[in-house]
């Protein structure tokens, strides 16, 4: 257990591992019939691997690595749509920096920016429009990306461009729900999970009754959690308790950051900008109903799929298939290990992603590659 | 982009459109209070909130802040986060 002295508070980290590995045992849980717990935010993810929790925990527990990373699950369509839009001319293209190098069927962001096209990494849709409103006679268009996270600040940007009467400011909206992925991956029959961890800062918006499904038509405990270390503990914890006592309920780890029932002001502005499509598609999972968004009629000056004529239908009509040997798709849903995919460290790498899951430092693929070399044989640190 | 980041709130910059700004770990950055200004924008100066790409989504406790602060900063996502706030403020020059 020697990472674990290098929590904030290592005492705490120590009975939650020891309340994890008697419920484990209590429930049967072994190396080769584990508990199967799905974190679905990437940003767990990302610390489950940094702090080696999935070594630190009861052997009969097995983390499956959510579809929760933005960028991870972009379709390859719409990034070429992304760099169509930015190659026009009179066009300052922005976008969040993980999205730059996300590939397209072509060639990715930063491709197109080192071809000249006018591509700027902006750290908030803020940032974008002040960008058009010092340039008037260009027309600024922003990358909407990510879950209700993100999707409020595009939606109170596009309230206020609104509200300043602009006429050179649009957004490129792909934004994305979570509860409807969880839905199809409780639907796939070859999926078996045991319980949920949800995602912190979604939740935060969002509330955790977008979670009551879960519990209610399928039976999986879901515990909401934070993102220290303890957190993570003390959610997979709650898990096992809810199965150890036949329970499956929606419960709160994180109460200090997330209101039960959200953050009014955004679900407002979500609610007044948005509204759902009938479908769209995530990389590696395919189309989904209802779990994306677009910008309503009424601001349709802001919409980019509007001003460009692209629609999004196009990006369905052109489904592109992953480069041959990839194994994205099974990774993302949790059926192989990264280090499962032929291509991963040899092809694919952090520098040359092929794949989206390398992109990101929430892709699962990235996050055992970066934390590789605490990952090797003991022997070895 | 998923994660916020702590930030303290130093002084309101346009009341009108609840924007202020930040203290970020020894950055300064408007951010938008549209989503905690309950209570008026006012009320908020010296409090911490967790940002999120520019928009303060929650209003939390200096030990919360110091807390999720550290976990970021284990994670590389403070440092990513404030490289990202610089490169913003490039793209607009
Ligand atoms: S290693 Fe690369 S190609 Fe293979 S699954 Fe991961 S992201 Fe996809």
């Amino acid at each position: 257990m020697r990472f674990v002295e290098e929590f904030r508070d290592p005492a705490l980290a120590k009975a939650l591992i020891a309340g994890i590995d008697a419920t484990a045992t209590a429930i049967g849980a072994t190396k080769d019939n584990p508990v199967r717990i799905m974190e679905i935010c990437g940003g767990h993810t990302h610390a489950i691997f940094r702090y080696g929790l999935d070594r630190l925990v009861h052997e009969g527990i097995e983390f499956i690595h959510g579809p929760g990373c933005p960028v991870c699950v972009l379709p390859m369509a719409r990034v070429d749509e992304a760099v169509q839009i930015a190659e026009q001319p009179g066009v300052i293209f922005t976008s969040f920096g993980d999205a730059m190098r996300v590939p397209g069927t072509k060639k990715s962001l930063l491709q197109a920016k080192a071809e000249g096209a006018d591509i700027r990494t902006v750290y908030s849709p803020l940032d974008a429009l002040e960008l058009a409103r010092r340039n008037p006679e260009r027309e600024v268009v922003f990358f909407g990306l990510g879950f209700e996270t993100t999707t409020p600040s595009t939606a109170l940007t596009i309230q206020q461009a609104a509200r300043e009467g602009m006429k050179n400011f649009t957004i490129f909206c792909n934004h994305i729900t979570v509860p409807p992925p969880i839905r199809a991956l409780l639907d796939d029959p070859d999926m078996l999970l045991d319980g949920f961890i949800g995602p912190g800062h979604v939740s935060m918006v969002i509330g955790i009754h977008a979670y009551d499904f879960i519990a209610r038509d399928y039976g999986k405990p879901i515990v909401v959690a934070g993102f220290e270390p303890t957190d993570l503990l003390q959610s997979v914890l709650m898990v096992l308790r809810q199965i150890e006592e036949g329970r499956a309920e929606v419960e709160n780890q994180y109460a200090r950051v997330v209101p039960e029932l959200g953050n009014p002001v955004s679900l407002a502005a979500i609610a007044d900008v948005y509204e759902e499509r009938p479908s769209f598609a995530w990389r590696g999972l395919g189309e989904i109903d209802l779990s994306g968004l677009r910008i309503r009629e009424k601001y349709a000056l802001y919409d980019a799929e509007a001003r460009f004529g692209i629609g999004y239908g196009a990006a369905r009509a052109r489904e592109v298939a992953e480069p041959e040997g990839t194994e994205c798709a099974a990774v993302m849903t949790g059926k192989i290990k990264p280090t499962g995919c032929p291509m991963f460290g040899t092809q694919c790498t952090p520098e040359t992603p092929l794949g989206a899951l390398m992109v990101s430092s929430e892709g699962a693929c990235a996050a055992y590659w970066q934390y590789g070399g605490r990952r090797a044989p003991e022997a070895a640190e | 982009m998923c994660l916020g980041i702590p930030g303290q709130i130093v002084e309101i910059t346009d009341a009108a459109r609840m924007m202020a700004r930040a203290d970020v770990s020894g950055v300064k950055r408007e951010v938008s209070l549209a989503c905690v200004a309950d209570g008026g924008p006012d009320a908020l100066v010296g409090r911490w909130v967790l940002i999120h790409v520019g928009f303060a989504m929650a209003v939390i406790d200096e030990a919360e802040a110091a807390a999720t602060l550290e976990a970021l900063q284990h994670l590389g996502e403070a440092q990513e986060t404030l490289a990202q706030m610089a490169e913003g403020e490039r793209a607009l020059s």
